[in-house]
């Protein structure tokens, strides 16, 4: 994107042609010989009576705006533009009542569409600021979604295999009295209660193994043990112990949180240099205020490592405890029961509010993270 | 780069605090006594002997330099003295106490080989860090930390994280660190050793007018001759393998009021020939 300045004449074979739209729209062009669609056992080229010669007008306008913009950045937003238009053509053509599974000059075409997705990309990701840290993944995601839809509709793949997200977003929507509940239950109950117990007693055994040498001797074996321990073989247990409420769920994401909690709490105590712990010594600084002041900030690195690790494995725990026995509301209820009533929508939509929670979470610790260790070398001018 | 007139600085100095200022007839007139002096390092392969039977005696107000090529134990007597290492044998006193004695009454000040600051507090922060363990009131401590930052030429720096800030001033805020202990004992590893030469110049003045305003005692490591001679009241010479001391040069011919001009000095000149002959012999002992 630096070629205008370094070659103002663009007498560079480089600058003088875009390969890369070159390559393009070749694909492009052969795609305009091939179907689009069937209606009514009939095939249709991209002239037989929809608006897909628009839409091609349409994103072409924004290649040629693309490539002649003064600056790359404007010319990527443009080409983006045209990417938009060019995956919106097969909505239409679905409205229009078209089967598309045999429109390969409509997928050559998705395809070209796609390659100048990554080009677009690839400049925008250079761009420092909101545009690199949000919006290049928030369409990293967006297109993704849109692939999906276009893919599973187009393709005619059963709801029962996998909807399109916009039937997922419907249940969401339908269901979303129920989804709460089972959100409440599972999450603001269950999972943060587990979290906060299972982070908080790795978090202080650490600190007293760090005292006890022989305590983190002792422990830190036991802890590859425990990580082997499948989820399923100790939530019917814990659902035993602890009956089926909320505790038994907090107590599986104890046991599934503790040990990592441990493990990053005690590197992370152990990763002060010496020179640092020397001029605590020549200070003539305890215990306490070694730990406060220098051992604990050069651990937090470590502690959220922990932490966003455990946030997943706490979502998990709790949804899967939950197959084993829960009142009836919780996310791994919901998944349980709505599977064998082929209910499968609803369970696409939990599986959604899971995801969502898990990211989200992860999420909030990163942001935190990023807040209090900035001063780190890995988090520095970003 | 700015610094303000050393003159300015020691004045300060004198007229800040009384305390501050070494009362020699209060306190015995012996700093460090080491008396064969021995530390052997246990490494995997053989032991590796860093100081051998070592007799040193720094007087109170004594500006003292070890110089020697690397390798040889200075660092390692330096840690000796500050507590940081145990001698294997041989006797060493700190005003008459043990080295634990003394590091737990923060008795000196200890500027290290890299600065080792603390990269999530800010510059001021780092400065005020020995003084918030000490528990003195926050007023103070920034009042203090401001004062030695000043010092060292860092006004307006306060508020910068030390990486934001080249080596050499890193290593000026780890020296104004030290300061803001207000130790009568200052212990210092090669601390200009990552300078240019005109800031070294400002800085060693400004280390010799605060030695000479403050009556503090001095145990100063680096491998520059010029400035050994310079900043010293005593120069140390040691030599590796085992390390040991191989001559300890007066170098009172010099004036207690040092000035840069010295250096052109007759006297000057003898003196460092004098030390440079002995790290001829340490290393003549090598071949
Ligand atoms: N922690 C340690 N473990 C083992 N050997 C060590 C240790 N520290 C220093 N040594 C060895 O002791 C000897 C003296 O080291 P020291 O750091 O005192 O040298 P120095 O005179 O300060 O050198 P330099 O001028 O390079 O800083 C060296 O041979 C070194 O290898
Ligand atoms: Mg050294």
């Amino acid at each position: 994107m630096s070629d205008l300045t370094t070659d103002p004449y663009r007498t560079s074979l480089r600058t003088a042609a875009d390969w890369g739209l070159v390559a393009i729209a070749l694909p492009t062009l052969a795609a305009l010989a091939l179907p689009v669609g069937v209606r009514n056992g009939a095939v249709l080229g991209w002239f037989g009576g929809t608006m897909a010669p628009l839409f091609l007008i349409g994103v072409v306008l924004a290649v040629v705006a693309g490539a002649s913009a003064p600056k790359r950045v404007w010319g990527a937003w443009a080409e983006l533009a045209g990417v938009a238009l060019a995956w919106l053509l097969p909505l239409h053509l679905l409205n229009e009542g078209l089967d598309l599974s045999a429109g390969w000059g409509l997928w050559l075409f998705l395809a070209a569409a796609t390659l100048l997705l990554w080009r677009v990309m690839g400049v925008l990701a250079g761009v420092p600021g909101w545009t690199r840290s949000v919006i290049v993944p928030g369409l990293f995601g967006l297109g993704l979604l849109v692939g999906w839809e276009v893919l599973v509709r187009g393709f005619q793949v059963p709801a029962i295999l996998l909807p399109p997200p916009s039937r997922i977003a419907a249940a969401l929507a339908a269901n979303a009295p129920v989804l709460w509940d089972d959100f409440r239950q599972t999450v603001l109950t269950s999972v943060l209660r587990g979290y906060v117990m299972g982070c908080g007693a790795g978090f202080l055994v650490a600190i007293l193994a760090d005292r006890v040498p022989f305590l983190a001797r002792g422990l830190l074996p036991l802890g590859n043990l425990a990580s082997a321990i499948p989820v399923v073989g100790i939530a019917p247990i814990m659902v035993m112990w602890f009956g089926f409420d909320w505790q038994s769920k907090a107590a599986v994401i104890v046991v599934m949180t503790f040990f990592p909690m441990l493990i990053n709490t005690l590197a992370g105590l152990g990763n002060s240099e010496r020179i640092q712990l020397d001029l605590m010594r020549s200070y003539a600084a305890g215990y306490g205020s070694t730990l406060v002041k220098l051992r604990l900030p050069n651990a937090l690195p470590f502690l959220f490592n922990g932490l966003k690790i455990n946030s997943t494995l706490a979502l998990i725990g709790a949804i899967v405890a939950e197959f084993f026995g829960t009142p009836v509301v919780g996310m791994g209820f919901r998944i349980s029961t709505e599977v064998a009533r082929m209910n499968l929508d609803i369970v696409w939509a939990t599986i959604a509010v899971a995801a969502l929670t898990g990211s989200g979470l992860y999420g909030a610790l990163a942001l935190l993270e990023r807040v209090t260790t900035a001063w780190h070398p890995s988090m520095r001018g970003r | 780069m700015t610094f303000p007139n050393p003159l300015d600085v020691r004045e300060a100095t004198a007229s800040r605090q009384g305390s501050d200022r070494a009362a020699p007839s209060a306190k015995s007139p012996v700093v460090v006594e080491a008396r064969k002096l021995s530390l052997v390092y246990p490494t995997a392969d053989k032991p590796v002997t860093a100081l051998s039977e070592v007799d040193l005696t720094i007087a109170r107000g004594d500006f003292v330099s070890l110089i020697g090529p690397s390798g040889c134990g200075k660092t390692t007597l330096l840690r000796v003295i500050a507590d940081l290492e145990r001698p294997t044998s041989g006797q060493i006193a700190i005003e008459g106490m043990t080295p634990e004695q003394a590091r737990l009454k923060r008795l000196y000040g200890y500027v290290f080989q890299a600065p080792a600051l603390y990269p999530w507090r800010t510059v001021e922060r780092n400065v005020m860090l020995p003084l918030e363990i000490m528990g003195i009131a926050r007023a103070e401590r920034q009042a203090r930390a401001r004062e030695q930052l000043e010092r060292v030429g860092l006004s307006g720096f306060e508020r910068k994280f030390p990486w934001q800030l080249s080596g050499g001033m890193q290593q000026r805020v780890s020296i104004a660190r030290a300061l803001a202990l207000q130790p009568d004992l200052l212990l210092m590893d090669e601390p200009f050793g990552a300078l240019d030469e005109i800031t070294r110049d400002h800085l060693n003045l400004h280390l010799t007018q605060l030695w000479r305003a403050t009556g503090k005692t001095c145990v100063f490591v680096t491998h520059s001759i010029a400035e050994a001679v310079f900043l010293s009241t005593r120069i140390v010479v040691m030599s590796p393998r085992p390390g040991r001391i191989l001559d300890v040069i007066d170098c009172n011919s010099l004036p207690r009021e040092r000035t840069l001009d010295i250096r052109e000095s007759p006297e000057f000149a003898a003196i460092a020939h004098r030390v440079r002959e002995g790290l001829k012999e340490g290393h003549s002992y090598d071949d």
